[in-house]
């Protein structure tokens, strides 16, 4: 019973062609792709984002150094990045909670609560942004 | 072994976990943006003072708490995902919980220097 998952074997159609240039998401889908990507991407950085917290509350002169580190155009852009993938990852989120709490589930306020959680994003980001430059 | 593998209620536990420690992210986020806005402009004095408060410190670890956990879930559900050959799997896993372990003891460091 346990095995009979493993050894039958499906066809798959999923290539690499396949899913950068035929599959075509709707709106939901790339919430979703996207709560992933920057579920991924707020991970990993987690070791820069400790580093520019431990320094910055180290002493006088860490947060005098963070401070220039922070006024490289580079620095900020990628700042603003992790900025995008955290309230894209909370609004997501938020929608994912209400959804399993069954509340927006037909296609058309679905459709649009995606819709909303891409526009609060990146209206947050650009709020944040706006701070940051 | 009666363990049954499958079945509809295998990793509620995780699953109820990540929406739990989401919602517990989600209030520090609101808490600190509005902290952070309504205060005085942030300099050195001012940042070290907020980290200073024993309930920041507290409400801080709790995030880093939840957010380890929240992480682990969610990285483990992408390996499962996407990663098959299951030694590179669980290589991979012990990876992330090693990071996510660091990460964890670097707050803390971080927090009660």
């Amino acid at each position: 019973m346990a095995n009979a998952t493993a050894t039958k074997r499906r066809p798959k159609y999923l290539s690499l062609q396949a899913i950068l240039f035929e599959i075509r998401l709707p709106l939901a889908g790339w919430i979703s792709i996207l709560h992933r990507v920057s579920g991924v991407l707020l991970f990993v950085s987690g070791i820069w984002l400790l580093f520019l917290l431990d320094r910055s509350l180290s002493s006088a002169a860490g947060f005098a150094s963070i401070q220039h580190y922070l006024s490289f155009s580079l620095v900020k852009l990628s700042l603003l990045v992790l900025v995008w993938a955290y309230c894209h990852h909370l609004c997501a989120g938020i929608r994912f909670v209400l959804l399993d709490l069954h509340k927006g589930v037909d296609k058309a306020s679905a459709r649009r609560s995606s819709i909303v959680v891409l526009i609060v994003s990146l209206a947050l980001t650009a709020y944040f942004g706006a701070k940051l430059w | 072994m009666n363990r049954i593998v499958v079945g509809a209620h295998y990793g509620l536990r995780d699953w109820l976990a990540q929406r739990v420690t989401g919602v517990i992210m989600a209030v520090y986020s609101v808490i600190l943006v509005v902290v952070l806005l309504s205060g005085q402009p942030i300099n050195y004095a001012v940042w070290r003072a907020l980290f200073a408060q024993g309930w920041m410190r507290v409400a801080t670890l709790l995030f880093a708490a939840s957010l380890a956990w929240h992480a682990w879930v969610g990285v483990r559900d992408i390996l499962m995902d996407y990663v098959k050959p299951t030694g590179l799997r669980l290589s991979l896993q012990v990876l992330v919980l090693l990071v996510i372990a660091g990460y964890l003891g670097w707050t803390i460091q971080i927090l009660w220097r």
